[in-house]
């Protein structure tokens, strides 16, 4: 039963990445674009986790924190960039 | 004191952190834990020179669930409204939450909380900061999500911090 | 078995959310309405699938709390990055509505800019 509903999950998470790489591509404003890679990051920090949980190991867990800490430090730059014209003060 | 432990909670989170990294709790893992949380401490005080005061902690422990609660239940709602509402129906509008809070602190964890409760997402701080200006998904009527914003979380974070 | 249920039951929660998300951000119709529907269903959804990640290593593996620490992250970070992005939705004026003014003050922070920037 675990298996079909990581099968299920799959599917759902590869349809919401592709959703939010439509909105990455046609987004009209920076800030939806910055908003999909977001997305995309977290969508992609789940796809971790299953492979991790399908093939029973559990070495995907620092590749999954290392995901996570360079989605939020990638998003803050970007809107930093965006804000400021410069990253660093 | 002070000069040993600057922050006694950061010291405590940064072991849990370290066991928790590690995945494992044994003796090796909890002294080394405890060296690092020592030791940071001590070579990152020049940054923060004032530690947050936090007067009652153990009313922050049920604020947190407070919190995860009204996560849970916000989110199907909005999970339905994003559905199943069509575009012209919505009424998003900008609410203004006039701040009691002071301290940093207070007003960091009451934004993060607006944030993290669906519906609400807290974009701004007037350029005094004594107000907050917050974007609403669907609110017919703003004023009533800023009174539930200051009734729900903000005297409960006035109770803890100040 | 009692067990299967609740993982896969919290599997297919995470998956709903994690979709509500992104549909959410294909579906709303301004910048500002965009912000609200990833930000939040993405960190339930990620919740949701840690939480079954971490039943499933207590009932058939060692067990490990690893799980939690990416969850506090995302729970810690998932306000600020928002909070960004409409500061840069702000600065664009990308918004649909104006701004109102504020009680004390005649400007919000973002739209405080000096008249000139050296760069």
């Amino acid at each position: 039963m675990i298996d079909i509903a990581i099968h299920i999950t799959f599917v759902a998470v590869g349809i919401s990445q592709l959703l939010a790489m439509v909105r990455l591509l046609r987004g009209p404003h920076v800030g939806d674009r910055i908003l999909a890679l977001d997305t995309m990051v977290i969508n992609a920090i789940a796809l971790i986790v299953l492979l991790g949980m399908y093939w029973g190991t559990e070495i995907y867990f620092e590749s999954a924190m290392i995901f996570a800490m360079l989605g939020f430090v990638s998003t803050v730059a970007l809107a930093r960039f965006v804000l400021r014209g410069d990253i660093i003060e | 004191m002070s000069r040993i432990l600057p922050h006694p909670f950061l010291t405590l989170l940064l072991i849990v952190v370290w066991c928790l990294l590690i995945n494992s709790l044994s003796l090796g893992t909890v002294v080394f834990g405890t060296i690092a949380g020592l030791l940071i401490p001590i070579a990152t005080a020049a940054y923060w020179p004032h530690a947050p005061r936090i007067v009652r902690p153990f009313r922050l422990v049920f604020y947190f669930f407070v919190v995860v609660w009204e996560i849970l239940k916000a989110n199907m709602t909005v999970a339905m409204i994003v559905l199943f509402k069509p575009n012209r129906e919505m009424k998003s509008s900008w609410v203004t939450v006039p701040l009691d809070l002071k301290t940093p602190e207070a007003i960091t964890v009451l934004a993060g909380t607006i944030t993290l409760t669906p519906g609400t997402v807290s974009a701004d701080l007037s350029d005094d900061g004594y107000s907050l200006l917050v974007h609403a998904l669907d609110a017919p009527h703003p004023d009533e999500v800023r009174d539930e914003i200051k009734t729900r979380f903000e005297r409960r974070l006035k109770d803890i911090f100040e | 078995m009692i067990v299967d249920l609740l993982i896969a039951a919290w599997l297919i929660i995470g998956a709903f959310f994690l979709v509500v998300g992104s549909v959410g951000l294909l579906k709303l119709d301004s910048p500002m309405k965009r912000l609200h529907a990833p930000t939040k269903a993405s960190t339930l959804g990620v919740g949701a699938l840690l939480l079954a990640s971490m039943i499933n290593a207590f009932a058939y593996h060692d067990g490990s709390l690893h799980e939690v620490l990416i969850m506090a992250f995302l729970f810690v970070t998932a306000p600020i990055s928002a909070h960004l992005i409409a500061k840069v939705n702000i600065h664009h004026e990308a918004t649909d509505q104006p701004l109102p003014t504020p009680p004390n003050d005649d400007v919000w922070a973002t739209q405080d800019r000096p008249a000139d920037r050296s760069l």
